[in-house]
């Protein structure tokens, strides 16, 4: 039942609002400022100046690029693999219909819903198990078990609402199994593998638990995360973590943006064209 | 002249389903053809034979006086009008009529100008930039109409097509269908359950039940002369006599069929019964009297402002011994 008064929360429930947005985002906005600070060993408040100095020597040091770096190459390769093994997956689990689908659909994302703690444990057994030497290589293994989940997840949400009889039409109108992928297929389930493989990408991007456990102990192997987690063990130039976590708030926030636009504006077009 | 379609004892079982069972079938060049029967009964199964989209269990189609067995649906020189159209969504009219076309690799202002004419064929010319959930969904068939043709198959299969169109579009549809297809002379394979549909267009039927074709003939054929109970029942709506009630009026001692509208109440000569009236329902054109005569139903149609009748009067109904149709058991 909805009455004309309801049109206005309560001013307690309103309070309780902003309390919960401040709550998530001022934490945020300190990053903001400290990024900005003369003082580099504490998070004094207020903080005693304001200086851009610290993104020259962000510039600078090379440890940082060679994280970044990193963690763009782990997010960027383990995304593809994801792509290609998710949308597979989501086509086979949607069209076809066999023994124990649903348990093999549950298997599927599993990986998301267990601990990273244990992804990560049972992932570095199955490496020494296998003789299989730490790199950046195992790191991309370990965050495709997830990345894959996110992407099977879009693709199998577009793949059912995907006609089974407009593949058929395609096929009955002279259309090859690469034409009609090509044509029909994939023109409808695009936005949903971008949006897929975005999400994938930042998940990726910031991962912490399974990159721990799954990468060696060079520092060649430091993704983004794990530096800016060693860097505030060591309290020097603290103001450079801030700089580096502006810049992967600004990476990983404009995806997400991105992807939660492409799926909205994918239900329209989707729920239209039957 | 080869058949356009064949098929030679095909089966088509899902497990232990006999969804198409032993059907033996020619169906000619340029034929109207309709595959008629209720939900399940294998003739939408028949159709998706045809189309390549399934294979026989066992059994030998042909289409042109070529094997079809094995050969994809995209190598068959046969379209489908699909049962919810299947338009793509992505593209605009134009393209969806173009894609048989642009699949075959014809150039993009050759294919345009052949999906205008395809359009045109269709009474929807200057529809081609728009996209499919612009249009209604009578538009939306004749875009599906058009897609196949432009393909110039040599069989069309309708998929129930006009299911979704409301009665008075589906009857514009229907003229318009037959005529399309008299002009062009493509071969017609239309799926439907709704026995008006396919008595009114096709040039032939082939009843189907439980998998199997129970009468295959003219609508004439299979509305006078039925030949199982089934199809006397499922083709219109018959009176279905028992073979010691068909003796005792002079007919044969067989099960019999009496059509509703050769039943005059009152007078008329030849068979004759007393009756006592259960019900009566105005339907328009025609009132339908259902009466008893000794447990035994009759219904009988009489022509708007004929007699009237009232429920619980006793009248007599009549009709010639030639209306009475004998058939086989099952």
């Amino acid at each position: 039942m909805r009455s004309d008064r309801g049109d206005r929360a309560p001013r307690a429930l309103t309070l309780a609002a902003i309390a919960g947005l401040l709550f998530l985002h001022l934490p945020l906005l300190l990053i903001f400022l400290y990024a900005f600070t003369t003082e580099e060993k504490s998070y004094a408040f207020p903080p005693p100046g304001f200086t851009s100095k610290w993104f020259g020597v962000v510039w600078e040091r090379q440890d940082i690029w060679d994280s970044i770096w990193l963690s763009v190459k782990v997010a960027a390769i383990a995304t593809a693999i994801a792509l290609v093994l998710g949308t597979c997956a989501a086509a086979a689990v949607s069209r076809a219909k066999f023994f124990g689908r649903d348990y093999i659909s549950l298997l599927f994302i599993l990986p998301i819903a267990l601990p990273g703690i244990i992804t990560g444990i049972s992932l570095r057994s199955a490496f020494s198990i296998m003789d299989i030497p730490f790199s950046a290589w195992t790191i991309v293994l370990g965050h495709a078990t997830f990345c894959i989940v996110v992407v099977y997840n879009n693709a199998l949400a577009r793949f059912r609402r995907l006609s089974e009889n407009m593949i058929e039409a395609s096929m009955d109108l002279g259309a090859n199994g690469f034409q009609t992928f090509r044509h029909v297929v994939l023109p409808n389930i695009a936005s949903a593998l971008l949006a897929g493989g975005m999400l994938a990408f930042a998940l990726s991007f910031d991962e912490v638990i399974v990159t721990t456990f799954t990468s060696g102990t060079g520092v060649s192997s430091k993704t983004l995360p794990i530096w800016m987690l060693d860097e505030l063990i060591r309290p020097r130039q603290r103001p450079v973590t801030n700089v580096v976590a502006i810049f992967v708030v600004a990476v990983t926030f404009v995806p997400i943006l991105a992807a939660y636009y492409l799926t909205r504006e994918g239900e329209h077009t989707g729920g239209a064209g039957k | 002249m080869k058949p356009a379609v064949s098929f030679q004892h095909v089966s088509r079982h899902f497990g232990s389903v006999r969804a198409v069972d032993d059907v033996s079938l020619d169906i000619g060049e340029g034929e109207f053809f309709a595959l008629l029967g209720p939900s399940g009964s294998g003739k939408t199964t028949c159709l998706r034979l045809i189309a390549g989209f399934e294979q026989p269990t066992s059994g030998h189609i042909e289409i042109a006086g070529e094997t079809a067995e094995g050969v994809p649906p995209y190598k068959r020189n046969v379209n489908t009008v699909f049962q919810d159209y299947a338009l793509f969504p992505h593209m605009t009219v134009l393209d969806n009529v173009a894609y048989g076309l642009m699949v075959r690799g014809i150039s993009r202002p050759e294919r345009h100008a052949e999906a205008e004419i395809a359009l045109s064929l269709v009474a929807l010319p200057g529809y081609g930039a728009r996209r499919p959930s612009q249009l209604s969904g009578g538009q939306r068939q004749r875009v599906a109409l058009a897609r196949a043709l432009v393909n110039k198959p040599r069989v069309l299969l309708l998929d129930e097509p006009l299911g979704a169109l409301d009665l008075k579009l589906r009857e514009q549809m229907q003229v318009e269908l037959k005529t399309l297809q008299r002009n062009l002379g493509i071969t017609f394979v239309f799926v439907t359950h709704d026995q008006g549909e396919a008595l009114s267009m096709a040039d032939r039927v082939a009843i189907f039940n439980n998998g199997k074709i129970v009468q295959a003939g003219t609508p004439e054929d299979v509305y006078e002369r039925p030949m199982v109970k089934f199809v006397a029942d499922f083709v219109g709506s018959s009176n279905v006599l028992p073979p010691e009630f068909s003796e005792r009026l002079g007919g044969p001692r067989k099960w019999t069929s009496l059509r509703p509208e050769r039943i005059s109440v009152g007078q008329g000569t030849g068979a004759s019964v007393l009756a006592r009236v259960n019900s009566v329902h105005y339907q328009g054109s025609v009132t339908r009297i259902v009466a008893d005569t000794g447990g035994q139903r009759i219904a009988a149609n009489v022509p708007a402002g004929g007699l009237r009748v009232t429920e619980g009067e006793n009248i007599s109904l009549h009709w010639p011994l030639t209306a009475m149709h004998a058939m086989d058991d099952g």
